[in-house]
């Protein structure tokens, strides 16, 4: 079943700051995704590949095309020009997003931030907080840390963290902005088990990876930004 | 739907013909060139659904708080339409609030909204004490009877972590984040469907603020109530809100998702706005 469909989208940044320069972010990009399917965008950096992730999220507006979603009840709606409210219930059922980097409060503890989405979903609070814990260690984060806030860790304990909190209550889609970046060989392909796990669950998944092992290890199709198809061999 | 605006204007003057369509961003001025009236709020389209949080941002003087108090009605909006959810006519449609009389104002402010000030002296009644005021918002939605108000004013004086014994001192008594949060307390103890702030911590030292927008965002969450918060921080517009407007001279220049107007800003002054962020 499609859960995504993306059709000549475009997106163009106009800086009213610098005289009103235009950048283009991505042109014509055409893909879909299937339910229990990953997608990986590849491509050299500065070409899109966040941008789109982001438009597919609608952090970023676009300029002109269409992302067509398909709802769990199988209702479609078009990301791209849904009005606001629309994608907040989105954002809520449905769609899940893995930044980068962590953003959380300082005066949360990486328990509550990763149990929250559990919470979120209706689990109860001790329930999830067990469950938020069995996943801190499973990505190598230090019991003594559980109960301090993430943002004085190091970075790749944050970034797991982030992955941890993204990944504990999945919806039906996850869109992935290099989640092990800053993460070893070892963890990132911790995570890679996790999220094999979550695709066999259904979930559709669009992600971006810089490591090409764990690219290869978790994609059904791997589109290229830069040639604007799949790739064949990668 | 909770909140509906259709085309609401506020006019300071005469009104005349040419003051919506001569005043505005693009002439990057709200005084009308015709008649010399101020266009405080320009042909404002707004919607708030169940549970929504809407961020209302701009620069002093584009109207943010008087869109507010049109809303509230704390000012009575020139022409517009304002419906909102379980304000009917005797139909069973909509009715404007615009058209609403003495007594269903009384219906409106009292059980419909909640309105927290920047200046706790505009919410709270000085001459009556902390359960007091919260008791004259109890009284005013419907509850008679003493014990469930005084149950109700010590609830939520709880809830705002203030110390429960201290029901009888005088606002000006406690601190000013404390007189913030008794305001806090008098404004949902009605039980409002809507939750009006306008500038809510501007002015408070920051680890109050803090905790007063954490305990916002938590009884949000908690009761679940649509919120409209005026703020010119976008800190407190990121941590508490879903989606937002971004005003000038009286217009809504943007209209968007918090995370896409701050990442992803269309508006020239929006951009400007986002790329003044210390």
């Amino acid at each position: 079943m499609e859960k995504i469909k993306v059709r000549k989208l475009s997106k163009e940044f106009t800086i009213h700051t610098r005289g009103g320069i235009k950048i283009k972010g991505f042109d014509d990009i055409n893909f879909e995704v299937n339910k229990g399917e990953f997608v990986s965008l590849f491509g050299p950096s500065g070409m899109g590949k966040s941008s789109i992730l982001k438009a597919l999220y609608r952090t970023y507006t676009t300029s002109s095309g269409d992302i067509i979603f398909t709802k769990d009840n199988g209702e479609s709606v078009n990301i791209a020009t849904c009005d606001e409210s629309t994608m907040l219930s989105l954002r809520k059922e449905e769609i899940g997003y893995v930044s980068q980097f962590l953003q959380v409060l300082p005066r949360i503890s990486a328990v509550d931030v990763v149990a929250q989405p559990l919470i979120d979903k209706g689990e109860d609070v001790s329930t999830s907080k067990e469950a938020a814990k069995e996943m801190l260690d499973y990505l190598g984060i230090k019991k003594e840390l559980f109960d301090v806030s993430p943002l004085t860790f190091s970075g790749g304990e944050q970034q797991r963290v982030n992955i941890a909190k993204g990944i504990i209550a999945p919806k039906s889609v996850l869109l992935l902005d290099e989640p092990t970046a800053s993460l070893d060989k070892s963890n990132t392909m911790k995570v890679i088990e996790k999220l094999l796990k979550i695709k066999d669950d259904g979930v559709a998944m669009v992600g971006i990876f810089h490591d090409m092992d764990a690219m290869r290890a978790i994609s059904d199709k791997v589109f290229d930004i830069r040639e604007k198809r799949y790739a064949n061999d990668y | 739907m909770i909140l509906d605006l259709k085309n609401v204007n506020k006019v300071y003057g005469e009104f005349c013909s040419k003051c919506l369509d001569s005043t505005g961003s693009d002439f990057n001025s709200s005084i009308c060139p015709e008649c010399g009236s101020v266009v405080a709020v320009n042909s404002i389209d707004l919607h708030l659904n169940k549970g929504e949080v809407l961020g209302i941002v701009g620069e002093s003087g584009s109207g943010k708080s008087t869109l507010l108090q049109l809303i509230y009605q704390d000012q009575k909006a020139s022409s517009g339409i304002i419906h909102m959810d379980r304000f009917f006519d005797k139909a069973g449609n909509y009715k404007n609030v615009l058209d609403a009389s003495a007594n269903e104002l009384g219906f409106l402010r009292d059980e419909l909204m909640s309105m927290i000030y920047q200046n706790p002296r505009l919410g709270l009644n000085y001459q009556f004490s902390a359960g007091g005021n919260i008791a004259e918002k109890v009284i005013m939605s419907g509850t008679k009877k003493f014990k469930d108000i005084r149950d109700r004013a010590l609830y939520f004086l709880d809830k705002t972590e203030i110390p429960v014994e201290r029901i009888d001192d005088y606002p000006d008594r406690f601190s000013g984040g404390q007189q913030q949060r008794i305001q806090i307390s008098k404004a949902l103890s009605s039980n409002p469907k809507i939750l009006l702030l306008d500038e809510p911590t501007t002015g408070l030292d920051l680890s109050v603020q803090a905790k007063i927008l954490d305990l916002i965002k938590e009884l949000q969450k908690e009761i679940g109530f649509a919120m409209i918060i005026v703020s010119h921080d976008l800190g407190v517009i990121k941590h508490l809100t879903d989606i937002s407007i971004v005003m000038k001279n009286g217009e809504i220049v943007e209209y968007g998702l918090t995370d896409q107007i701050l990442e992803d800003p269309q508006h020239p002054y929006t951009q400007t706005l986002v790329s003044s962020v210390l």
